[in-house]
């Protein structure tokens, strides 16, 4: 999925990361305290800014990139503002999760693993949750969505967007 | 600029107000020798030293860890020994690390401080990852002076002006306290330029992790400080003699400098009369897994571990029988329960195929399957794995995926065979420690609980009855026929009459457990088995 990265509105949080890059610019191995303050800032690596940090310290992209595949909290997508994990355990499984999870995926048009353009939602799999019980669950954030059918899906989705 | 007059001035002022406030908590001892203990059974049979002033100090106020004799051993060591007579007196103590591999403080310092260089530097390593460990956060949220202390002694013996701590990130609390902690002493001059007028300076960095455990490999680290990808060294050179950016380097764990403060405060004979003649001192045990009192432990060196599970830890939860005690995480190893009266010193756990590691463990009683423990941290290893090695890389991979094949059922004879062998290669073939010793789970069950292997294997059966796919579920004449099983079942494989005894399906069975959950209490038919 491509974000779309939006130089205007993300304005004063560029201002942020090219004061802390100026500020710092000769503290030797600055490029992992540049990374960490970007994933601060942007709550992920935009490409975009990852150019930037490339420019001012005069590091390859590659070199950043292998760097910045090294480390699990680095990542290049952005995380929605709603996170939903689908159960997967065997229980849920076969009660259907892998049907509600491509309804899912349907509604709101992305994969597993993505976020939504608008930034709303981001879609997880997950290992059993052990509400095997109540299967199929979901997550979404904190609250459990048990014994669900594909049919629900939509209205739960709206729920979400409603409150926004 | 403060003066040692300023320093004992700070101390007489802050100590009647520490005592206050700990009188009216109630929950201290304050000792005739002036040493301050917390109060209780648990911590009776504790000595404490990295941890002494854990839960007694306010860590957000640099007084009161002075109040408590802090900064004094600094000002001492600065004012009236030569960074020779510290290095002397640092391989006397015999304090050997407290990171897991106990090399002798003193004699890594002194390697430090013999190679003549512009620059030193000092770390400190507090990437503790294993998981269930939680000793080093505990010291760097509760006591962070002490760490900074003993990383300034460190840094004045071996030459070095220049300290880095390197935090994971997943501690922010810690992160913060020692933000504080070095902003607080900068602001009193017992860190930065001309430390109480001495002329020696030393400044402390924070770096944070990001996430990736090999980082607590000495070399990863500095790699990683570097700004580069946390992949260890070729180890041509000790990190004493080309360490970080190629300057002489010492790195240290966060408990190994907790302990510096201490010996200079309280003298070598002291601390060694302390544990044993090879490992003097104390090493802070993290109690976890199906103990009674689950927390962190501090005992002298030598103590038997029956001494720290059953006397202090209470023994296993609910009167489970013990079956085994894990220490040194993903690289240690599987203690049975006939080998309890090990001592807890580097050479009796090396002896026994486990190691010291860097503090954690985790009891275990009947319900754990040793296959299923070593498949477990097998797969820690391997996301952790770096990468650089081949065998650890994919050697660890292809031992996860027997042990997966063992734990659900298909396993085969030779097996046990394969896992030897990848065994003896990942542990000759890698680099760093993480490699060396990430077969020693499968290598220690294997050696202790071969029967649990070949039970699984052979019979198809988890004596443990904890894996899913080994174990069933079954319905005993107790039934009531009351359904609720029946209602709960995701699959619904459980048939029955109403009010008639009910029998579960073991070909549709998924063996999620929801009937023995659902299952009255008091009735209790469904069992495991």
């Amino acid at each position: 999925m491509e974000f779309v990265f939006d130089r205007e509105k993300n304005k004063e949080k560029i201002e942020e990361l090219e004061f802390f890059i100026a500020e710092n610019k000769d503290m030797p191995g600055i490029l992992m305290p540049a990374l960490q303050e970007t994933q601060r800032i942007f709550g992920y690596l935009p490409l975009e800014m990852l150019q930037v940090i490339s420019r001012r310290l005069s590091i390859p992209m590659s070199e950043i990139y292998g760097v910045a595949t090294f480390y699990s909290q680095f990542s290049f997508i952005p995380k929605g503002e709603n996170i939903i994990s689908v159960c997967l355990g065997t229980a849920c499984y076969v009660k259907g999760a892998q049907k509600i999870l491509e309804e899912i995926e349907d509604q709101l048009n992305i994969k597993a693993g993505n976020t939504t353009p608008d930034l709303l939602f981001s879609i997880d799999s997950t290992r059993c949750i052990g509400d095997c019980s109540l299967a199929p669950v979901i997550l979404i954030n904190e609250d459990v969505y048990p014994r669900l059918k594909t049919d629900d899906i939509k209205g739960i989705l709206d729920k979400y967007r409603k409150e926004v | 600029m403060i003066t040692i007059e300023e320093l004992k001035r700070i101390k007489e002022e802050q100590r009647p107000i520490l005592e206050k406030r700990l009188i009216e908590q109630g929950n201290v001892n304050i000792n005739e020798d002036g040493s301050i203990v917390l109060n209780g059974d648990y911590y009776k049979k504790q000595v404490r030293i990295a941890l002494k002033n854990c839960g007694i100090i306010d860590p957000n106020n640099i007084k009161e860890y002075i109040a408590v004799d802090g900064y004094f051993a600094l000002a001492n060591c600065l004012i009236n020994k030569k960074a020779k007579d510290i290095i002397e007196d640092m391989k006397a103590s015999g304090l050997r690390g407290r990171g897991g591999a106990g090399f002798p403080t003193g004699r890594k310092w002194e390697t430090a401080f013999l190679y003549d260089a512009d620059q030193k530097y000092m770390i400190c390593n507090a990437d503790e990852g294993d998981p269930g460990a939680f000793m080093d956060r505990s010291i760097l949220e509760n006591d962070p002076h002490s760490v900074l202390e003993g990383m300034a002694i460190g840094g004045y013996s071996i030459g070095a002006d220049k300290g880095f701590i390197y935090v994971r990130a997943e501690y922010p609390l810690a992160v913060r306290r020692l933000r504080a902690a070095i902003d607080q002493a900068k602001e009193l001059g017992l860190l930065g330029n001309n430390i109480l007028g001495t002329g020696f300076n030393f400044d402390i960095e924070l770096r944070l992790g990001s996430g990736a455990f090999v980082c607590g490999e000495g070399t990863a680290l500095i790699e990683s400080i570097e700004g580069k990808r946390g992949m260890p060294r070729t180890k041509i050179y000790r990190t004493a003699h080309k360490g970080l950016w190629e300057k002489p380097t010492i790195i240290n764990n966060v408990e190994t400098f907790a302990n510096v403060p201490v010996i200079f405060q309280k003298g070598v004979d002291w601390f060694r009369s302390i544990g044993t003649e090879k490992s003097p001192g104390t090493k802070v045990f993290a109690l976890v897994g199906k103990v009674e009192n689950a927390g962190l432990v501090e005992v002298p060196m030598g103590t038997t571990l029956r001494e720290i599970v059953f006397d202090i830890g209470g023994g296993t939860q609910n009167g489970k029988e013990f079956k085994s005690v894990q220490t040194g995480g993903p690289s240690g190893g599987c203690i049975p329960a006939n080998l309890i009266d090990t001592s807890v010193d580097f050479e009796s756990l090396d002896k026994i195929g486990s190691i010291m590691g860097s503090g954690g463990m985790v009891v275990m009683d009947e319900n754990t399957c040793m296959v299923d423990i070593a498949r477990y941290f097998l797969d820690f290893t391997v996301d952790e794995s770096c990468g650089k090695c081949v065998p650890c890389r994919e050697g660890t991979k292809r031992m996860l995926e027997t042990l997966d094949k063992i734990v659900s059922g298909k396993g085969e004879e030779e097996d046990i065979e394969k896992l030897e062998s990848l065994s003896e290669t990942i542990t000759l073939g890698s680099l760093c420690g993480l490699g060396q010793t990430a077969a020693n789970p499968v290598i220690t069950t294997l050696k202790y609980f071969r029967d649990e292997y070949e039970a699984h294997i052979q019979d198809k059966k988890c004596p443990a009855g904890a894996c899913v796919d080994l174990v069933e579920y079954f319905i005993t004449d107790k039934c009531i026929g009351c359904g609720a099983c029946a209602r709960a079942c995701p699959v619904d494989c459980i048939s029955g009459a109403k009010k008639e005894l009910h029998v579960i399906d073991q070909d549709r069975c998924i063996k999620c457990g929801a009937c023995m959950e659902a299952c009255p209490p008091k009735i209790s038919a469904v069992i495991k088995r």
